[in-house]
């Protein structure tokens, strides 16, 4: 009588701009795609990201980020989520990310970045055949 | 179980992974609970039901710094629906909670309704004793809106607060009894627009003509969560039901309603589970659920055939004595 196994997504958006059309598109593709997303809001700090994503136990964390703040932001949100002992979420990243940066951050501990051109159905395979958590 | 013991030592990701398991009804469900029992009662738990839209969210944020600034700790539970078409869900509760993110003090977990079959009402319930074993003073639930699940959901809590905005005025007309019935505390919100205090005297009216409870009259009030008004006065209000449920015993004799309830539904929700897994794998009880599905045989004697199936509670029982 369990439970079939939902992915719990954290979607967020670090940084200071304003802009948060693509990441709402996003979730409402992946609720579509059956998953639960929580979403919470603009401009958070890699603390805040950090600090929802255990309470609420989630196996993806989702990055928007459009300043082109991702290079300190993206790392910092895998480094404190690793020095919390949490190992087993799966880290993807989006939004404007020119690709000379995609290895760097991919180094750092970023499981993937999709670029604006990436379908939803795209990514939500992703996640479903990449989450790390049973 | 470790998961359990580092919880109880503070540990939020033990609690949020325990969490986790409550809600998909894992078969350690019964351990854990059994575990913190010894710990459990010292939380004291505030429901908010209402229309989606009417300020729940914004509310359970505005008391939550009130509580804090008192000096107590809060959990948050925050339920949403689920899509029934996807199964998915939007959490987005958490948005007006903002404030509280960095703060150790407060813990919030969104949780989706899933199926529709009392699963939310027990995964809130599960999460709320795990943040009372956590030690959190206040835990505050917000449920989806008004209906089934979210009067199963509020009698858990010790307090019930409902939220109406100053249009609601004609809904409330049609949900009445209910209403009067769950509300130990009504709150309209967005008293910045038209009609707040005509809806307040309304209710008022309504409370008055209802057989009046001797030990606690039930307040109307207004706030506007966006401007923090009428926070402290709620939060006030809340306090005073707690003093009047303990003075007068209550909160004792509803903690006892609730764990005998507890305890039956606990068996009823387990054995359920069990007979119809056995009835799922086996042949000619399929066979005679198709029979039922079409009309062959009436569902009263299929069901009666399942209940004194020898070799089904045989199985059932030698499935028991395995799991144990
Ligand atoms: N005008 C006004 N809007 C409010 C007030 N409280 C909340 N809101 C807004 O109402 C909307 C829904 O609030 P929310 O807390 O999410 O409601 P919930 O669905 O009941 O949880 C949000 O846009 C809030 O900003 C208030 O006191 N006055
Ligand atoms: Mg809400």
């Amino acid at each position: 009588m369990a439970e079939e196994k939902k992915i719990r997504v954290l979607m967020a958006k670090p940084g200071l701009d304003g802009h948060d059309r693509g990441a709402r598109v996003l979730t409402l593709g992946l609720r579509d795609e059956g998953m639960e997303v929580i979403y919470t809001g603009l401009r958070q700090s890699p603390e805040m990201i950090v600090q929802a994503a255990v309470q609420e136990d989630v196996d993806v964390v989702g990055l928007s980020c459009l300043s082109g703040a991702h290079k300190t932001l993206f790392p910092s949100v895998v480094e404190q989520l690793k020095s919390k002992g949490v190992e087993d979420v799966l880290i993807v990243g989006g939004g404007i990310i020119p690709k000379e940066d995609i290895s760097f951050l991919k180094e750092k501990g970023i499981n993937a970045i999709f670029g604006p051109g990436t379908s939803i159905k795209e990514i939500a395979n992703y996640l479903k055949e990449n989450v790390k958590r049973s | 179980m470790e998961l359990v013991d580092s919880m109880l030592a503070g540990n939020e990701q033990s609690l949020a992974r325990l969490i986790t398991l409550v809600e998909r009804e894992a078969f350690e469900v019964p351990e854990i609970m059994s575990r913190i029992y010894p710990s459990l009662g010292k939380a004291y738990s505030v429901g908010f039901t209402g229309p989606p839209g009417g300020g729940k969210s914004s509310l359970v944020d505005r008391l939550t710094a009130v509580i804090r600034g008192k000096g107590f700790s809060v959990g948050i539970i925050a339920c949403d629906p689920s899509s029934p078409f996807s199964g998915g869900a939007v959490l987005g509760d958490r948005i007006r909670m903002q404030q509280h993110y960095l703060d150790k003090g407060v813990f919030i977990r969104s949780l989706a309704t899933r199926d529709s079959r009392g699963g939310l009402s027990r995964a809130a319930r599960g999460a709320l004793k795990l943040m009372d074993a956590f030690g959190k003073d206040f835990v505050l639930v917000e449920t989806v809106g008004v209906g089934q699940t979210e009067l199963d959901i509020v009698d858990a809590a010790d307090t019930t607060v409902v939220v109406l905005v100053p249009e609601a005025g004609d809904a409330i007309q049609t949900m009445k009894a209910g209403l009067l019935e769950i509300a130990d505390i009504f709150v309209v919100n967005k008293a910045d627009r038209e009609g707040a205090d005509s809806l307040v005297s309304e209710l008022e009216k309504m409370l008055h003509q209802s057989p009046k409870q001797e030990w606690w009259d039930v307040p109307a009030m207004t706030t506007q969560a966006v401007n923090d008004i009428g926070t402290e006065e709620l939060y006030q209000n809340i306090v005073s039901h707690r003093e009047a449920l303990e003075q007068t015993g209550r909160l004792a004799l509803h903690r006892q309603r609730q764990r005998k309830g507890e305890f039956i539904q606990t068996i009823q929700h387990r054995l359920m589970a069990r007979i119809m897994k056995l009835v799922e794998t086996d042949g000619s009880m399929m066979a005679s659920l198709e029979d039922v599905e079409k009309g062959k045989t009436d569902p009263y004697s299929a069901s009666m055939e399942i209940l004194t199936n020898k070799t089904l509670l045989h199985n059932w029982l030698a499935e028991l004595e395995r799991e144990n």
